[in-house]
């Protein structure tokens, strides 16, 4: 069957960095054909150009065996491709009617909109996928599953001959999820091609029949669904041979383990309403705690309420001395308890601010003297750093944003600590960091360890996790399922413990 | 302020000279441009009255646009500046007019400054509580006092001119010290006093931490919300203020008219002089100076027989302007 798409050789940088190279996609019409690939891998760069948000920089985009030039949203949609975003772009204050009909109203002969066959039009065209619902109320009274049905159907009715789901199930109720996969087989029935991106590596199964795997802006493997296994995909999306790794030594997180010392943080149960359901993990002096898992499996989730930022439901948070949990960033800060963020830029640095202001932001209350910052202690303390971090700056003055990525990065980890605190998380803290920031930063971890300093590692590369942890407590779509024990892990058993299907007796 | 331009400077030496140095220090040379305008063209303008109306003048622009460049600096917006000067304008002359006051000269004075910049600080804890525990957008937060200050201030007053004749409160506005208005080294010591706090203290930091990036700012555990209201507190207060200067230059407090159209000459002022609207700079001494230079645009424009409505066109202008120049550096 000649494909419907075709996208060959692929190339796209951003301010000379490489996003895509060399990436390939083909989709067959009525095909459902899923994206998977780690965060970065270039899944949603690759979308994009199809889609006519960026402009690939070499290599070509053929429809229907013909080269095709998009350089627009609206081009692509003209070209019969439609996108269902994440984030709906509906308007939820108006009707069915008006959102699926808008842009091609049926006119009547005066010019004005003929609602009568509007309505009956979209009515129609939501019969077709099993949905009954009163067109004329509004679209926002409905359920997201409802509205992301209605996307679609309009996208149907546009003569779409590919739709585009990119993480479309991330909101959605199990129940939903079912009315959605039915509309993706209806769709498939006729003749229209879906390209589905998910994190669930589960929904695969169920609807994709071809599968493309992306690793580091590459396509790295193509498989007709029903030839793999989760663990071959996982792998595969990780780039990880088993036995190539066993060439130790990789990150600079190895270290020789101690015994651990005292608890510091011990969570219990803890749930929250951010999609975290029943995580029990415990922090020891002088040891670093991996947590593993897929994306959306809960890592980042369970930092944020170890740092008092989400409220728990239920469960309990116990530091060292038997006190309760955090109820605010600024007080788990004061209780000795450091958080550098997954995003750097929207959540780590202050642009406009200097290298020094960035790096002394938490400890500002503890520079205080007589009412004013103690500059002359700050210059001291902000000099001591940059030299022990080796942090590459034309001076402390420099505003941080002028600064390469691993280098605010060590400044952002400066910031913390340069409080001495008891416990890090550390979220994501090597990753859009080239190799030799990263080694650099992995052995500043390890070198504060040895002090005694506590960290929760959460990290999407196994080879840090399975170096660099004592021990790795595994999440699982919100739940702690099970821990593995350093030394003995290997990147091949913490895959499998991901992998693995877990029974929950929640 | 010093070290802003300092890195700058350090960052820039790659741009074109020429246009980077308009652009870096496009206050200074619009200044020096109206000055040279001025000294060709209208009449008398070296005459030192000149200078001391102008400084009278300038000082409650000044001094307002100085709170105006701490709140702008947090990502926020005050609309309710003009109204808080009415607000305690008009509380003023209604303490020292009293009975009680007359009675108690000196206790009344001093009442007369504290109750209604006691006043106005309330006014900006309730917008700082508003924005940042309600989580109101700033303009719309500020709107309320912008629309109900003003009202209250002219049912205080019944809407009636009060004039008076009190020279220790007259001060305030018509005070000389070496021959230079009083409210010339009030506007010096306010600047001078909020630039240490913002470069030195740190509330003044944590401030500029906010507005640069809130989510960042929280999570360092820096109390936003406290900083905020911080920021809006200190803008009434200084809005206070000047109302109280406006109120002793005419020797006459009208509700209806003190403050008018203020929120927008601030604004303006900061805005020339640097500030990103957008939060995370707090250029005061540039917003001295962009406060300096409408006051002179408006001087000019009127000293040279143009109608004020055209004046206020020309402001709009030069905030344009401001703005196109502020979007050139950041590219």
């Amino acid at each position: 069957m000649p494909n419907l798409i075709e996208m060959n050789r692929i190339k796209k940088s951003f301010a000379g960095v490489a996003a895509l190279q060399s990436a390939n996609l083909n989709v067959t019409p009525g095909e459902v054909h899923a994206i998977i690939g780690q965060n970065g891998a270039g899944k949603s760069t690759l979308i994009k150009i199809l889609t006519g948000v960026y402009r690939k920089d070499d290599g070509e985009v053929k429809i229907n065996g013909n080269v095709a030039v998009i350089s627009t949203p609206r081009e692509a949609q003209d070209a019969g491709i439609a996108t269902i975003y994440q984030e709906l772009s509906l308007v939820p204050l108006r009707s069915v009617t008006e959102n699926v009909m808008m842009g091609y109203e049926p006119r009547t002969r005066l010019g004005l909109i003929n609602w009568t066959a509007a309505h009956k039009r979209t009515q129609e065209i939501l019969t077709r996928f099993g949905i009954d619902i009163d067109v004329r109320a509004q679209l926002g009274s409905y359920s997201t599953a409802i509205q992301q049905l209605v996307a679609i159907a309009r996208a149907v009715s546009m003569n779409a001959q590919l739709v585009i789901m990119d993480e479309a199930t991330s909101s959605l109720d199990d129940q939903e999820i079912e009315i959605l996969f039915g509309v993706v087989r209806e769709l498939k029935k006729e003749g229209v091609a879906v390209l589905y991106i998910s994190h669930f590596l589960d929904e695969l199964y169920q609807i994709c029949d071809r599968v493309t795997i992306m690793r580091d802006g590459q396509t790295v493997a193509q498989h007709v669904i029903s030839e793999t296994t989760k663990l071959g995909l996982i792998s595969e999306m990780l780039g990880r041979d088993p036995e190539e790794i066993k060439a130790a030594g990789m990150t600079g997180l190895g270290g020789n383990s101690k015994a651990p010392g005292e608890v510091l943080l011990q969570a219990k149960s803890i749930e929250t309403g951010r999609g975290l359901k029943d995580v029990s993990v415990a922090i020891r002096k002088g040891e670093i705690v991996g947590l593993g898992g897929l994306l959306g499996s809960g890592r980042t989730e369970a930092a944020r309420a170890l740092f008092g930022l989400d409220t728990l439901r239920s469960g309990s948070i116990a530091r060292g001395g038997g006190k309760s949990a955090f109820k605010t960033p600024a007080e788990a800060i004061a209780e000795g308890v450091g958080f550098l963020t997954e995003d750097r830029k929207r959540e780590g640095i202050i642009p406009h601010m200097s290298v020094r202001e960035n790096m002394t932001l938490a400890l500002l209350p503890q520079l205080k003297k007589m009412g004013h910052v103690d500059r002359k202690r700050e210059t001291e303390l902000v000099e001591g750093f940059i030299k022990s971090l080796g942090i590459k700056t034309a001076g402390m003055e420099q505003p941080i944003r002028e600064l390469s990525g691993g280098n605010q990065q060590k400044v952002l980890l400066a910031r913390w600590l340069a409080l001495e605190p008891d416990i890090l998380i550390l979220d994501e803290p090597t990753r859009g960091v080239d190799v030799g920031a990263k080694l650099e930063i992995q052995s500043i971890i390890r070198e504060y360890v040895d002090k005694g300093l506590g960290i929760l590692l959460i990290s999407s590369e196994f080879e840090e996790l399975v170096e660099g942890a004592d021990r790795i407590v595994v999440l699982q779509d919100g739940y702690s399922v099970s821990e593995l024990q350093n030394p003995g892990v290997t990147e091949e058993s913490l895959i499998a413990a991901i992998a693995h299907h877990h029974e929950r007796t929640a | 302020m010093t070290q802003d331009n300092h890195t700058a400077v350090a960052s820039d030496t790659t741009r074109k000279l020429s246009w980077g140095m308009i652009t870096q220090n496009g206050g200074v040379v619009a200044l020096l441009v109206i000055l040279l305008f001025n000294v060709l063209v209208t009449p008398n303008f070296l005459h030192p009255q000149t200078l001391f109306v102008n400084i009278s003048q300038v000082a409650t622009i000044a001094i307002v646009a100085v709170g105006m460049t701490l709140v702008i600096a947090t990502g926020g917006i005050d609309l309710s500046v003009g109204a808080i000067m009415a607000l305690a304008g008009a509380i003023a002359p209604l303490i020292f007019t009293s009975a009680f006051a007359e009675a108690n000269p000196e206790l009344g004075l001093a009442l007369a400054i504290i109750v209604p910049i006691f006043v106005a600080l309330l006014c900006g804890v309730f917008n700082g509580a508003m924005v940042s525990f309600l989580n109101v957008q700033p303009i719309v937060a500020t709107l309320i006092f912008f629309i109900s200050g003003r009202g209250i201030a002219l049912v205080l007053t019944n809407g009636n001119l009060q004039t008076f004749s009190n020279p220790a409160f007259s001060y305030l506005g018509t005070g000389k010290i070496l021959g230079f208005p009083f409210q010339g080294y009030l506007v010096i010591v306010i600047a001078v006093a909020v630039w240490w706090l913002m470069a030195y203290t740190v509330f003044g930091r944590q401030l500029l931490a906010v507005g640069g990036n809130e989510r960042a700012a929280q999570l360092s555990g820096i109390p936003v919300k406290r900083v905020k209201i911080g920021a809006y507190v200190i803008c009434a207060g200084l809005s206070g203020l000047a109302g109280l200067i406006v109120v002793a230059i005419n020797s006459a407090s009208d509700a209806a008219r003190i403050g008018n159209l203020m929120e927008l000459d601030a604004i303006a002022a900061a805005v020339v002089g640097g500030t990103l609207l957008q939060g995370g700079k707090a250029p005061i001494f540039g917003a001295i100076l962009g406060a300096i230079i409408i006051q002179l645009v408006k001087y000019t424009l009127l000293a040279n027989g143009v109608a004020d409505e055209v004046a206020l066109i020309a402001k709009a202008g030069i905030i344009i302007l401001a703005v196109y120049v502020q979007q050139a550096r950041k590219e």
